[in-house]
């Protein structure tokens, strides 16, 4: 019987058993067994593992993992109206064709004499949403929101020297429980109420908490549950007036018509970047930013990497690096603050695509055009007969709150009925919200035409009827 | 014609390429910004759903409008594209060269079949919250993928969540933290055992979950004795978090002993396989009887590094400590895949949604390339082009390899210039900074430096024989330069972007800019 034939496999150039001899003969082993002879035999691993058989060929790969990917329904295929932390916006040619390029896609973290163009790039980006945010610090962003604020109030912690911090309790279950483990160690995380008519957060529980204990007072503008909330200054006052810091999370597609925060007096504001260019990708996309004033005591206090500006030994030639580099775990491990390691920068890039194309003008009008849109969304379902749309009385950007007790039915059985009209409904709040009753938190962008929200409006009357 | 191949390559040497990088001495994109062109248009809102709304601004609460536009760029699409492209060429990514020279970040090929699956729509254009039904397709590859990690590690489950190696760290420390307070330990045990040459995240991020650390440093063999872990262990040890091979490639042979040690005195032990690059199918977390591990799918699992993610750290742990995961699981029972909240012990949520799916996804294609074979032949061919390496670069002058004095080394070395820099005054940063001349990248080290001008280099599976004996030649000359002409290092880089950096703005108040505003605002007045 002949002996099997050696696979040689395309990703693997010396796969090829006359070059793995020749390599072999060089450095004098007898087999690769030679390099393994460290690793004690009990530990050797002796069976082969028990994988799937492969694909070798791309082809027949492709049509696997094709054949696998198409059992998912895309919100292409339906109308998607599910926000909630990631959500749908266009996302321009351009974004997708900047992040593909091989140079950015391959490449990693060292120094700028290869890397100018990712360094230059991560600078643009926070340059862009230093404009945004009217704040002159960036960081290279982190994970994602949930990430980036649990970072802030640590950071906050730090600076003050303080271990308790309040939080608005209209933010998600996800980014609470977030929080609630990356605090744990350093501050105790407590919730301020909110207002049942309006959701506008409670001043008067703010009021009653605060102390000299806290380090910081955290809440979303736009709020999780889509409202805007209309007294940040007045939050950031008490805060300021007890020696906490005000941290303010915001979904950046908002600033080209609402106030950034650092004017109603935040100082910290943090945020996902995912609207900004990043498709959906199941929660794939997401980036977390955080932003501050340009002061040491703030400065010294950012985990992330920043990257600065700075002088080469040709006159007028831009050079990047590491902006006090030795405040991260990488240079001094333990002793640095929290810890750094690869993130989020590829989407960082793309964002800053995102925000070049975009511009001034582009930002107000997607601002105002997903108001608008909204709004109508709004006023159409709350034609329905037993919908209320929206739950608060206060105004609304993209998402909103939408009630179906009047409607005898639960959002899980309706959101089932719109499936078989290709809808994504709103996502159920009702074990995150209780007291919100039955209640979906719809979410409104600029890839919604009139006649989508029309055909919602229409799917709904028929489900709840 | 005259025979033009002869002379190819700097100077008539073989494999020098007389590279230069890419320099379109770029603006800064503000400085490119025409007032009112536009780079996208936004769709207009129907006529009729604007009669409907009405001026919607002006319901805005009035202290909460932007009352001037953001001052963003004005650049339309095609100088938009021209300029980041340009950027993008500024950039030297693996796709470009022969990139051993990052050694511990596992720069192998990222095969571009998976670039394409992962933009499908069915990829694309799903929402983490849409109902399971219709998300059939990217659970199966998330669960399956889970599967495929329990084999390679013997581990019992695992959590795709962590958006990186650090951010599993992190958690791999929080869920050691669950485990003793659930046991009412917690405040007595508040000491993690990690090593100097385990990856800073594990000392940093289990500092951050609230932990001291204990830091253990090698002897002559390159790794702590088994002594030494001894000693530190106590009725305070909550864990050990330890990478093996440690930076230096160096294989730990106690390390069963070292686990056996830590159990005794009711610790945890968690193993960092961030690079398992060298050990698939070879050694796994099971055998030693470690209770968590992680893998850095963009490392090993051959996912591309996007410039710093994303990315995902996929952590495993034994059934005891299951409980503890991140919530939600994915649960297969048999015809359908479904997300499992109902997980009171969790840690709770330690990245949004399920982690970064794509990266997934593109790590399931590659190991769906290979297979149980294939993914051991990556073991074998990165250890074999790794033991070449390093047997062509200790031919250098000036460079040594510490610790282990003959012994063969797993996925990669660090390597010392001491005796170099002894002898010509240039340094390792320097000699890593002429290498960009000739279109490679080299790295130092993580600091502390404890290898004196340290060099750490890993070739993965995916460079070929010529290859790596192209980036021999390369530090060769470097060394060769070194010595005969010190000058011409110590002034580089000669051919890349830019040219030597003035760090010391970087590292002053007043000076540095982190933002073009703020560097209007402090510099250009």
């Amino acid at each position: 019987m002949s002996k099997e034939k050696p696979t040689v496999y395309s990703y693997i150039p010396n796969s090829v058993p006359k070059v793995k001899n020749q390599m072999l003969k060089a450095v004098g082993a007898k087999s690769v067994e030679d390099f393994f002879e460290d690793i004690p035999e009990k530990l050797r691993l002796k069976k082969k593992m028990n994988l799937p058989k492969p694909f070798l060929s791309e082809q027949s790969l492709r049509r696997h993992v094709e054949g696998i990917l198409s059992k998912n329904k895309t919100c292409q295929e339906y109308l998607n109206f599910l926000g909630a932390g990631c959500w749908q916006h266009y996302v321009p040619a351009v974004c997708d064709e900047v992040n593909q390029r091989g140079e950015f896609l391959t490449a990693y973290a060292v120094e700028p004499y290869d890397d100018h163009g990712r360094f230059q790039a991560l600078f643009e980006f926070a340059s862009m949403m230093g404009e945004l945010l009217n704040m002159d610090v960036v960081n290279v962003p982190t994970y994602d929101w949930l990430q980036a604020a649990a970072t802030s109030i640590r950071m906050a912690s730090r600076i003050t020297g303080r271990h308790e911090a309040y939080v608005s309790r209209t933010i998600s279950a996800d980014k609470l429980s977030k929080l609630r483990d990356y605090c744990k160690p350093e501050i105790q995380v407590k919730l301020l109420d909110y207002d049942s008519e309006t959701g506008q957060l409670d001043i008067n529980s703010l009021k009653t908490g605060i102390s000299s204990k806290t380090a910081a007072i955290y809440f979303e503008n736009p709020s999780y549950l889509g409202f805007i909330e209309a007294y940040g200054d007045e939050i950031s006052k008490i805060a300021h007036d007890h020696g906490a810091i005000c941290i303010v999370g915001i979904d950046p597609i908002s600033l080209g018509i609402l106030i950034p925060p650092i004017d109603y007096g935040a100082d910290i504001v943090c945020g996902d970047i995912q609207p900004l260019g990043m498709h959906m990708q199941f929660g794939g996309g997401h980036a977390g930013f955080i932003a501050t004033r340009d002061e040491e005591k703030y400065v010294m206090e950012y985990p992330s990497r920043l990257f600065g500006i700075a002088p080469t030994s040709v006159e007028g030639e831009y050079g990047f690096g590491d902006v006090a580099y030795e405040r991260t775990s990488f240079a001094v491990r333990e002793e640095g603050k929290e810890f750094i390691g690869t993130a989020t920068a590829l989407w960082g890039i793309t964002a800053g695509v995102y925000l070049a194309l975009i511009g001034p003008q582009g930002m107000q009008e997607i601002g105002e055009g997903i108001m608008q849109r909204s709004r109508y969304a709004m006023s159409q379902i709350s034609n329905i007969k037993g919908i209320k749309s929206p739950v608060f009385k206060s105004t609304h950007f993209k998402e909103f709150v939408v009630n179906f007790d009047g409607t005898g039915k639960t959002v899980a059985e309706i959101n089932k009925a719109l499936l078989r009209h290709k809808i994504f409904g709103g996502k159920d709040l009702t074990k995150e919200f209780p007291e919100l009753g039955n209640s979906a938190l719809y979410c409104v962008t600029e890839v919604h035409t009139k006649d989508d929200i029309d055909r919602l409006a229409n799917a709904l009357m028929e489900v709840v009827e | 014609m005259k025979d033009i191949t002869e002379k190819r390559y700097s100077g008539g040497k073989p494999k020098l390429r007389r590279f230069h990088q890419a320099k379109w001495d770029e603006p800064i994109i503000f400085e490119l910004s025409n007032e009112g062109e536009r780079g996208i248009l936004i769709p207009e809102v129907e006529d009729r759903v604007k009669t409907e709304v009405g001026d919607v601004l002006s319901t805005i609460p009035r202290n909460m409008r932007r009352r001037q536009l953001p001052k963003l760029p004005e650049l339309s699409q095609s100088r938009v594209l021209r300029h980041f492209i340009r950027l993008s060429q500024e950039t030297l990514g693996t796709d470009l060269n022969i990139d051993v020279g990052q050694g511990t970040c596992t720069m192998k090929y990222s095969p571009k079949i998976n670039e394409q699956l992962v933009r499908m729509p069915q990829m694309t254009e799903i929402h983490p919250l849409q109902d399971e039904e219709t998300v059939q397709g990217i659970l199966e590859v998330l669960y399956k993928f889970e599967q495929i990690l329990k084999e390679v590690s013997g581990l019992d489950q695992f959590s795709l969540q962590p958006g990186a190696g650090s951010q599993a760290i992190y958690a791999n420390a929080s869920i050691i933290r669950a485990y003793h307070e659930a046991r009412g330990e917690a405040d007595q045990r508040n000491e993690i055992i990690t090593t100097i040459f385990s990856h800073p995240s594990n000392a940093a991020c289990a500092k951050t979950a609230g932990f001291k650390i204990i830091t253990l440093y090698p002897d002559e063999k390159g790794y702590p004795d088994l002594e030494a872990f001894k000693a530190a262990v106590s009725e305070r040890t909550a864990g050990l978090m330890i990478t093996n091979p440690e930076d230096t490639g160096i294989f730990n042979p106690n390390i069963e002993e070292i686990v056996k040690v830590v159990h005794k005195a009711g610790g945890l032990c968690s193993y960092d396989q961030a690079n398992a690059n060298g050990i698939l199918g070879i050694t796994r977390a099971r055998e030693p009887s470690f209770d968590l591990c992680h893998f850095n799918l963009h490392k090993s699992f051959s996912a591309p590094h996007g410039c710093g993610g994303p990315a995902v750290g996929a952590m495993g742990v034994t059934k005891e400590l299951a409980k503890f995961l991140p919530v939600p699981v994915i649960e297969f029972d048999g015809s359908k895949y479904r997300l499992n909240y109902d997980r009171p012990e969790s840690i709770g949520k330690v990245r949004s949604f399920y982690g970064v799916a794509p990266v997934v996804l593109k790590a399931y294609a590659w190991v769906m390339n290979l297979g149980a074979e294939g993914l051991k032949e990556v073991a074998e061919v990165a250890v074999l082009n790794n033991n070449y390496l390093l047997k062509k670069v200790l031919e250098i002058r000036g460079v040594s390899a510490p610790y282990a004095k003959g012994k063969r080394r797993i996925e990669q070395v660090r390597y010392s210039w001491e005796k170099l820099t002894r002898d010509t005054g240039i340094h390792s940063e320097e000699i890593g900074i002429r290498a960009a001349d000739f279109g490679v990248h080299y790295w130092t080290s993580h600091h502390p430096f404890i290898v004196p001008e340290p060099c750490t280099l890993e070739p993965t599976e995916s460079y070929s024989k010529s290859d790596l004996d192209e980036y021999v030649e390369i530090l060769r000359q470097v060394s060769d330069e070194a010595y005969t002409n010190p000058k011409l290092v110590k002034t580089a880089p000669h051919n890349s972007t830019i040219h030597k950096i003035h760090h010391a703005p970087l590292d002053d108040p007043s000076q540095w800019a982190m933002t073009w505003r703020a560097y209007r605002k402090k510099v250009r007045k």
